[in-house]
């Protein structure tokens, strides 16, 4: 899960991380004496969405004085923005952060994330922050560097001294310090990312501002959607109007859905089988209209909202279903497309391929139930007759 | 032979009294798999059918002499369920639960470090080999025994390579899914090591999917190690550019996970890479054909 930009930042004050003073405007309460109390001008006025880029995109404005972050708000409250991040989707601007902007000498990237490969949380430091870090990475990556931790370790101040040697160092006699202050405040995002099951956390960037003090600029924090039910406080940051309607209805149902640009609804169990899916209709010269993973224990309930999502999408115009039934089994599914086809009716094509865990039963239930299917046995079929019941 | 599991596996069920523990049970041992016992705290005494349930895993063992435990239990206690499994002696845990907590598994996978036990999954199909031992949720008609290895990242398009795989008359030595969670068990890796080992095994079918490095971390190690043939399909070569937040991912592992530079790095170590899931098959008959002799002695 996702939350705003102005969201970490109070999270990263609780963990006693400093962050600029700044307010929070909606359209209702956007004010400009509350602008005033925010700071001294000049005042950053940055769009709340959930992605990155922002700033490439129009998203953050730097303006010198209230009357003009007042204006710079308005215009950008209640507008869409779309950045390379988004996927072509424009997100809507319901919040606005302004902060008192200061100036910046140089910009550091700090992030915490799991290593897949090491099985380990790692922090991952770079002198060369800012909005080119991953063009660093690829180009030089000796510019970034990495250090490990232990979930239940208790990691110390000072522990990522050493990780950050020859940082600073254009600083002269203040690098050590600095360098000092930094190992601290990675200690305190390991202290937030093992407490509060997080996935990602990025501080991008981390300014090294004129006055000589750290602080984050902008501040990023993914959570574990399955730890969330550890962590009520942060499900209730959820703010579902970032995310896909169809995607926030199938999340409803506990499903794994991914609204695309084409016209094959697809229905089917298993996140490599529905990749796989995927794939061959392209290959098959079709496109889908999405990701849709049952999963695996669905219930009749579950299969019958899933089958109503891709009914609604006025996109679709033939429906594929292929179930390779493991945990899931093929009754189920059945009786789920049979009760929701009862609520809305079948308009469009569909071709439905079961197999595995009680196909001969599923099998019969399809046949009994009179809807209009085309069945097929095998992948290659049902993928070639979805493709063709659109042309 | 075959990997991990076999005739002398002898098999805990741990959540043998939820809905999936006991409909997996008995369709375990319906394949012939030995079930031996069953874990669910509070209801031992009582039984599953002809198999007896304990309240712990440190008692099953040692009424049962088990060396394998799969876990059913939802994903809260998951944790629990795989450490208390390490300490009960048995050699080999499959983890079926989906969603458990990542940093979770990251105290699990350390801690399973300092034991002599390998744990598969979590959020996987299992492990079978064929004719012999089914220690997961696959159908069992699908597999029939024979010379390939497969090893997958994915549940159900695993059934569906195995089936395309005994439609054609091959059969299978053993059948691996890792799992598909970012903090695993047991790797590719492991799995191709164990199938290079094998002499039943004479092909290896290795499923991947988009994301994370395993494929790349696979494919150095088929370079260096693995004489066997390999066939591969990496799933989401066309999978939209996933939205994403940070860069940190990206980052960390040098590259951005995509099908076509697993495709590339796979084809480079010599596999055979498919570019569509319907020829797997096809495929591996085809390479089987043409290696008759060397391959099957």
């Amino acid at each position: 899960m996702n939350i705003h930009e102005y969201q970490a930042k109070e999270i990263f004050r609780k963990f006693g991380i400093p962050v600029s003073d700044g307010a929070v405007f909606e359209k209702s309460t956007l004010q400009l004496d509350r602008i005033q109390t925010v700071g001294k001008a000049p005042y950053v006025v940055k769009a709340q969405i959930h992605a990155g880029g922002r700033g490439k995109a129009g998203g953050i404005k730097i303006v010198d004085s209230a009357e003009s972050a007042f204006q710079a708000a308005q215009k950008l409250l209640g507008t869409k923005l779309a950045t390379y991040q988004t996927a072509g989707v424009e997100k809507p601007i319901d919040f606005v952060l302004i902060e008192s902007s200061r100036t910046i000498k140089k910009e550091v990237y700090v992030a915490i994330t799991l290593d897949r490969s090491r099985v380990l949380p790692c922090v991952i430091c770079s002198e060369s922050g800012g909005v080119d870090i991953e063009e660093v990475a690829l180009k030089t990556p000796e510019k970034i560097v990495k250090g490990h931790f232990e979930v239940d370790e208790k990691v110390g101040e000072t522990k990522f001294i050493s990780l950050l040697a020859g940082f600073f160092s254009e600083e002269g006699s203040k690098a050590s310090k600095l360098r000092e202050v930094l190992s601290g405040m990675i200690a305190k995002l390991t202290r937030l990312f093992v407490e509060l099951d997080a996935s990602l956390v990025e501080v991008n960037p981390l300014g090294l501002m004129t006055d000589g003090s750290l602080l984050p600029i902008d501040a990023k924090i993914n959570f574990d959607d399955n730890a969330l039910y550890r962590h009520l406080e942060i499900a209730g940051l959820r703010d579902s109007r970032q995310e896909d309607e169809r995607e926030n209805e199938a999340k409803k149902f506990d499903l794994s859905y991914v609204g695309l640009e084409g016209n094959i609804g697809c229905m089917v169990n298993g996140a490599g089988l529905a990749m796989a899916t995927m794939d061959i209709i392209k290959l098959r010269g079709g496109e889908p209209a999405n990701f849709l993973d049952v999963g695996g224990g669905a219930s009749k309930e579950k299969v019958a909202a899933a089958f109503k999502i891709i009914l609604k999408d006025p996109r679709v115009k033939s429906i594929l279903v292929n179930i390779f039934g493991g945990i899931m089994r093929c009754d189920v599914l059945a009786e789920g497309i049979v009760e929701a086809q009862k609520e809305i009716a079948l308009h469009v094509p569909l071709v439905v391929r079961l197999e595995g865990t009680n196909v001969k039963e599923g099998r019969e239930i399809l046949r009994h139930s009179k809807i209009n299917i085309q069945t097929a046995e095998t992948f290659e079929e049902v993928a070639e007759k979805a493709v063709m019941a659109i042309c | 032979m075959s990997i991990l599991v076999d005739r002398n596996t002898k098999l805990i069920v741990q959540g043998i009294t939820g809905s999936h523990g006991s409909f997996h049970a008995r369709q375990m041992v319906a394949y012939g798999t030995n079930v031996v016992g069953g874990v669910t705290p509070g209801k031992g005494g009582q039984n599953l059918e002809e198999i007896p349930i304990f309240n712990t895993m440190a008692e099953a063992v040692r009424a049962t002499k088990a060396n394998t435990s799969i876990i059913y239990v939802p994903a809260k206690f998951a944790k629990d369920a795989i450490l208390e499994a390490a300490e009960s002696g048995i050699s080999l845990i499959v983890c079926i639960t989906e969603g458990i907590p990542a940093l979770d598994m990251v105290r699990v996978v350390s801690e399973l470090k300092k034991r002599k036990v390998r744990l598969i999954g979590p959020n996987c199909p299992g492990i079978i080999t064929p004719g012999q031992a089914k220690v997961g949720i696959m159908p069992g008609y699908i597999h029939k025994p024979g010379p390939v290895g497969i090893v997958s990242r994915s549940g159900t398009l695993t059934y569906e390579a195995v089936w395309q795989m005994t439609t054609r008359d091959i059969g299978q030595s053993t059948v691996i899914g890792i799992g598909g969670d970012p903090v695993l068990g047991t790797s590719f890796i492991d799995c191709l090591k164990l199938f290079q080992e094998d002499s039943q095994t004479e092909l290896v079918v290795m499923i991947g999917e988009i994301g994370g490095s395993a494929e790349e971390e696979a494919a150095r190690f088929i370079e260096r190690e693995v004489r066997k043939p390999v066939v591969s399909f990496v799933a989401g070569t066309t999978a939209p550019k996933g939205k994403r937040m940070g860069h940190a991912g990206a980052i960390i592992s040098g590259g951005s996970g995509t099908a076509q530079e697993k495709v590339v790095a796979l084809t480079k170590a010599g596999v055979t890479v498919v570019e569509s899931p319907a020829l797997i098959g096809e495929t591996v008959s085809k390479i089987l054909k043409r290696h008759p002799a060397s391959q099957r002695s």
